[in-house]
């Protein structure tokens, strides 16, 4: 396993390569300038020799290719260079919003499986009942929401029952607990609510699909409690198609809940992008691109890690 | 001599003051904690034109003047303790307070401020200022002694005493300039009522008391707390949970009822014309709109009178005004206005006039596209304001409504056809107001990309002319040529709503967002 985890990490090499060219080149078609937006963006009477200075103070007058040299050059020394708008490191701008993405990520990670897998298996266990029609209204609600609107409502919620909203600077988890849980539940809450949607009708229809295996009627044969031959047998295998969804969701919360952090104002990945994209800032998006991609593969070789664990048919050699 | 105080002082259309805050005895104390609806990209108030740096930076730095905002736009001392003008203004002599110290403890001098403002005309290869046109005709700085500074100009400047009171020139160390000329864009050491506490990127910014700070007594405040907050519901939502207990910059109409509505009298609402307006741009390099008459046409088919009561309702956009803001001392009064293409109050007239005006021109099924930026407020409701009125004249317009950078850049390199553009002025200066409309070189601003002697010519004039009446005159005179020609024309100017708590007491409200924003004066009232 761990020679089949280190192969899937080289592979890697030449996937980053080619995103970190893709978006580059791509990025240098939109139209705009930085330093215009910087600049002029508010109306100031800046003359264009100032204009002029600053791009070449920034290393923008020069040729593309020179750009883009320099660009790789730094990515093959983990320097992924300076913001150009804020002129700080772009690894510096990502951490202060990595901790509190991942932070929601996971919360609403935990909050999906929460959800998701008691809802999945007691509607597939009583399949055609009330019970399951009310799973499947919640779930199908769910999808219909977007998080965006489930959190606006939750803010409203919030503030004209209880007079009160959850803090709106981040504290970090270790510093202060309740300032931290309080601030991130409640997107986690509504972010979790649709991703657990998903998963909860991924669990349902795999169960049901498993609980008619052989393998299952041979179990409940040979005498097996029930109990043990929905968690052993069939949950088991049930999930591995949820995990793989979970694994994905994972991945694209950490960087795509844009509106959602607008909504809770926090400070995280995704208004970083759109505000990175909003003012040509070429170099924070081309860091926050190559960090996804890299979260993605890790995701992706996690969850093929995870299918060995839960399928003892499954080896990797 | 003119000594200070000698500018007539008017506080324009400030409606629902709260007159509260002058009675009361300030207390000492508290922490405030206000939204900012946006993030500075750097801490270098020199290379900077947005409110975000100043909402940002100004509690903690100190200028040579500044504007007393109660009887704007009058000025008074920040820095400097008194200053006299040459008769012939072409010398300004300021006497600084002594014993003010920097947050570093190192004392002020009349280098740093020499320094400063060497930076803000001529900065050092790789340091930007976006001032080196306003300080043109600084000639020398001298520092006969640590606390006197002698600005020696090159021409007289009618407008020169108040650009030394703009919110942009914070006074750096020059010891600190001296180590690193861009050390301001990354480090804050002034000489202001707050001492720079911490910024956490992307989340707010906080200050703390300045024990040291030169005016005795102040600030009140112990602390605040800029939190950046760009989503508007996100930001009304705090406003009404008291997360945040002020917004500076402006609400929308509608934001404001919801707020009035939601919070009763626990909320203050002050309102002010204000010193931004919108424009519609003609590119003249582009056919038909390389025809006067097509412009003119265009121009005279908006009913500014009939749509600034509409927009009032829905949009930051209200006050019909010329290149000056209305109200201002120096903007063209309603009774001169009217007689301007594209202000006449009868619209039917201005209308029959401009579909003859486009016949002539030979296109009266004119098409175009009309080059909009996706800021809701207030571009969105003015793009769709435009659309109609060019409907009613057989006009076919598109609203394309564009990103910042992508609608900059349309706008500056002259791919457009019609441009919804904007003026941002800090105060109601007309050396900063016409600077827009001189001629294609002579100003970057200038998104028409005409070419017109005269007005360059009037503009020049009216700089150097000393007499206010004389300077009204050539700004009017200056006004006809420019809407006659309808290179580009303020569509209307913004209306300023500034909501708070009303805890929040000791903020004054002016007609510009990037005034008055030092917190020295401020205090809660709890």
């Amino acid at each position: 396993m761990l020679r089949y985890a280190v192969q899937r990490l080289l592979l890697a090499i030449p996937t980053l390569i080619g995103v970190a060219i893709v978006s580059f080149f791509l990025l240098r078609v939109v139209p705009g300038d930085v330093v215009e937006v910087k600049l002029r963006g508010d109306g100031g009477a800046v003359t264009q020799e100032t204009i002029d200075m600053e791009r070449k103070r920034m290393g923008l007058d020069k040729p593309l290719m020179a750009q883009f040299g320099d660009w790789m050059l730094g990515l093959a020394t983990l320097n992924l260079g300076k913001s150009m708008w804020t002129d700080r490191p772009v690894v510096e701008e990502i951490a202060i919003r990595l901790e509190l993405s991942l932070q929601v990520a996971i919360m609403a990670s935990l909050v999906a499986v929460m959800l998701a897998v008691p809802l999945g298996t007691i509607a597939a266990l009583m399949r055609g009942t009330w019970v399951d029609y009310v799973v499947r209204i919640i779930t199908i609600a769910g999808l219909s929401i977007p998080s965006f609107w489930l959190g606006l409502m939750i803010m409203l919620m919030l503030l004209v029952l209880f007079n009160w909203l959850p803090p709106i600077t981040f504290t970090p988890l270790y510093v202060d607990p309740k300032a931290n849980l309080t601030q991130l539940i409640w997107p986690a809450m509504a972010v979790g609510y649709r991703y657990s949607a998903v998963t909860a009708r991924m669990v349902r229809s795999q169960l049901l699909e498993v609980m008619n295996e052989d393998y299952i009627r041979t179990a409940r044969a040979k005498g097996v409690y029930e109990k043990l031959v929905i968690t052993r047998h069939a949950l088991r295998n049930a999930l591995l198609p949820a995990i793989t969804v979970l694994g994905l969701e994972f991945a694209f919360l950490i960087g795509g809940l844009v509106v959602t952090e607008q909504v809770f104002n926090l400070n995280g990945i995704g208004k970083l992008f759109v505000q990175s994209v909003s003012r040509n800032d070429f170099t924070l998006i081309q860091g926050m691109v190559m960090m996804i991609a890299g979260f993605y593969i890790i995701v992706n070789l996690t969850i093929d890690m995870l299918y060995a664990v839960f399928d003892p048919r499954i080896r990797y050699r | 001599m003119i000594r200070k105080g000698t500018m007539a002082l008017a506080v324009t259309a400030a409606l629902a003051f709260a007159g509260g805050a002058v009675a009361q005895t300030p207390k000492k104390g508290g922490s405030l904690t206000f939204a900012i609806s946006a993030e500075t990209p750097h801490y270098d108030c020199h290379g900077s034109d947005t409110y975000a740096t100043l909402h940002f930076a100004a509690p903690f730095y100190s200028t040579l003047l500044q504007f007393d905002l109660p009887k704007y736009p009058a000025i008074k001392g920040d820095l400097a303790q008194s200053w006299t003008t040459a008769p012939d203004q072409m010398s300004y002599t300021f006497k600084l307070h002594p014993n003010v110290k920097f947050a570093s403890g190192e004392p002020l001098t009349s280098a740093d401020v020499k320094a400063t403002y060497d930076r803000l005309r001529a900065p050092p290869q790789g340091v930007v200022s976006t001032r080196v046109a306003t300080f043109a005709d600084i000639g020398a700085i001298e520092t006969p002694d640590p606390l006197t500074v002698v600005f020696k100009m090159k021409a007289a400047n009618a407008a020169m005493l108040a650009h030394f009171a703009s919110p942009w020139n914070c006074i750096y160390s020059a010891k600190d300039l001296a180590a690193d000329a861009n050390s301001p864009k990354v480090k804050i050491n002034g000489t202001g009522p707050f001492i720079f506490n911490e910024h956490v990127k992307g989340s707010h910014v906080s200050g703390k008391r300045n024990p040291n700070y030169f005016k005795p007594g102040l600030p009140y405040l112990d602390e605040w707390k800029g939190v950046f907050m760009l989503q508007a519901a996100a930001m009304l939502n705090a406003l009404q949970g008291g997360q945040v207990l002020a917004e500076f910059r402006s609400l929308a109409p509608p934001e404001r009822d919801r707020m009035v509505q939601a919070m009763g009298d626990k909320i203050r609402i002050e309102e002010s014309s204000w010193t931004l307006n919108l424009l519609v741009t003609f590119n003249t390099e582009r056919k038909p709109f390389d025809d006067v008459r097509v412009r003119q046409a265009l121009v005279m088919a908006i009913d500014r009178w009939g749509g600034s009561q509409g927009l009032a309702r829905n949009s930051t956009l209200r006050h019909v005004g010329g290149v000056i803001r209305p109200g201002s001392p120096l903007a063209t009064p309603e009774a001169e206005l009217v007689k301007l293409p594209g202000f006449s109050k009868d619209i039917r007239k201005s209308r029959e006039d401009a579909r003859k005006l486009l016949r002539e021109a030979g296109v009266p099924d004119l098409k175009f596209v009309l080059h909009n930026r996706t800021i809701p407020q207030p571009y969105t409701p003015a793009g769709i304001f435009l659309v109609d009125q060019w409907r009613q004249i057989g006009v076919t317009v598109e609203n394309k409504q564009l990103e910042t950078a992508p609608y900059l850049a349309g706008l500056n390199s002259g791919n457009f056809d019609v441009a919804v553009d904007f003026s941002n002025l800090f105060m109601d200066d007309s050396s900063l107001g016409l600077t827009k409309y001189l001629s294609l070189g002579k100003s970057a601003e200038n998104r028409s990309r005409s070419v017109d002697a005269e007005l360059d010519s009037l503009y020049e004039r009216h700089m150097r002319e000393t007499d206010v009446a004389k300077r009204k005159q050539l700004i009017q005179a200056f006004e006809k040529r420019l809407f006659t020609q309808a290179y580009q024309q303020p569509l209307l100017w913004w209306h300023r709503i500034v909501a708070s708590h009303k805890v929040v007491m000791g903020w004054e409200m002016s007609p510009s967002h990037n005034l008055g924003q030092d917190l020295a004066q401020v205090w809660l009232n709890q």
